[in-house]
């Protein structure tokens, strides 16, 4: 298996790609698992690579380049990228320009309406997946809820405030 | 829409500074500002139908976003030029903090820190998931297409492709009778 990790990066972030409906953080449940399965590092690490790849600037799915990173350097970490990136990028490109906005007005409402239970379930488990990789103490349990809580309360808040509280609460607690 | 009004280095630069002014995942708010407000590239009608359409596609949201915006300004380029400006800046950078927090590995109180900052993303995530929740139809299908995916991938840790395969059609199908119903 660990004879070619970029082979084993293309397999596993092709399909991602192409099932990442309602965008980033949908797929994150699929990254852990295969992270998981595949032993591809220990859940230290991948903890560390989630929460640096959140706490950095651009899309959240920057994860996948990390993971890339992590197994084959930075040739791993482009691999990764493209894998993830260009398969999405292509068919919405291709149906971007075919689409007739006038006749797909119903496939698009049936689309947005069957697509969003699915992209909800799938973002909601993949913060319990993560969650639990950490190990699942109840002191990280609160952290999360409470982050959730003040977003919930101040939505316009910059995030990196509450990661750093987080950090912070985790580091003395 | 006047194309080559915009000078592919002008969007590439722009999209570089909505790659790394932005955190939290929250890109496309600040995509709107940057591109309909302040640069007035795109009008508000055009930019939310790009918004939309990425929206039902797969791929991160912002990807597309920046695809259509780039295409819409300069064609098939400008699509190229808007996704490596938003995406390469941070991905770089994303790689050397990781480098370093690497090097400076070993120290306890930064694991803990970091288990913390991880905690509060997985907060994150979960508020967006909420979000998304919230937008879900109140009915049976909708609903029970909801739950099976979180049960299946989150508690049960099934693979996802497989799942979210198999639940879609259903879902979109049962979403299309709707549409249908209520036309």
């Amino acid at each position: 298996m660990r004879d070619n990790p970029l082979l084993e990066l293309v397999a596993v972030f092709v399909p991602l790609s192409l099932v990442s409906i309602g965008g980033g953080p949908s797929i994150l449940a699929g990254i852990a698992h295969a992270v998981a399965s595949r032993h591809w590092m220990s859940e230290r690490e991948f903890i560390d690579l989630f929460a640096i790849s959140r706490a950095a600037p651009g899309p959240g799915v920057l994860l996948a380049t990390l993971v890339g990173w992590k197994l084959a350097g930075l040739l791993g970490a482009a691999v990764a990228s493209l894998a993830l990136f260009l398969p999405s990028s292509l068919l919405y490109d291709v149906v971007v320009r075919r689409w007739d906005h006038h006749r797909g007005k119903r496939w698009h409402s049936a689309l947005e309406l069957g697509l969003a239970p699915i992209a909800a379930g799938l973002i909601l488990a993949g913060a319990v997946v993560v969650l639990r990789t950490g190990g699942g103490e109840p002191l990280l349990w609160l952290i999360a809820a409470a982050s959730a809580a003040v977003l919930l309360w101040r939505p316009k808040l910059n995030p990196l405030w509450v990661l750093a509280a987080g950090g912070v609460a985790a580091a003395v607690g | 829409m006047s194309e080559s009004r915009v000078s592919l280095p002008a969007l590439v630069v722009a999209f570089a500074k909505i790659g790394l002014m932005s955190f939290g995942g929250a890109l496309s708010g600040w995509m709107h500002s940057e591109i309909v407000t302040r640069r007035q590239w795109l009008d508000e009608t055009d930019f939310l139908n790009g918004l939309a359409f990425a929206q039902i596609m797969p791929g991160a949201n912002v990807a597309n976003l920046s695809l259509y915006i780039g295409r819409r300004l300069r064609g098939g380029v400008g699509a190229v030029a808007a996704l490596l400006g938003m995406l390469l800046p941070p991905m770089v950078l994303v790689v050397v903090l990781a480098a370093a927090y690497e090097a400076v590995d070993g120290v306890a109180w930064l694991h803990r820190f970091i288990d913390g900052v991880a905690a509060a993303a997985v907060g994150l995530t979960a508020m967006v998931g909420l979000r998304a929740a919230r937008r879900v139809e109140r009915r049976i299908a909708p609903l029970a297409a909801m739950l099976a995916v979180f049960v299946a991938v989150g508690l049960l840790n099934w693979p996802m492709v497989p799942v979210v395969l198999a639940l879609t059609p259903f879902s979109v199908a049962a979403a299309w009778r709707d549409v249908h119903a209520d036309a």
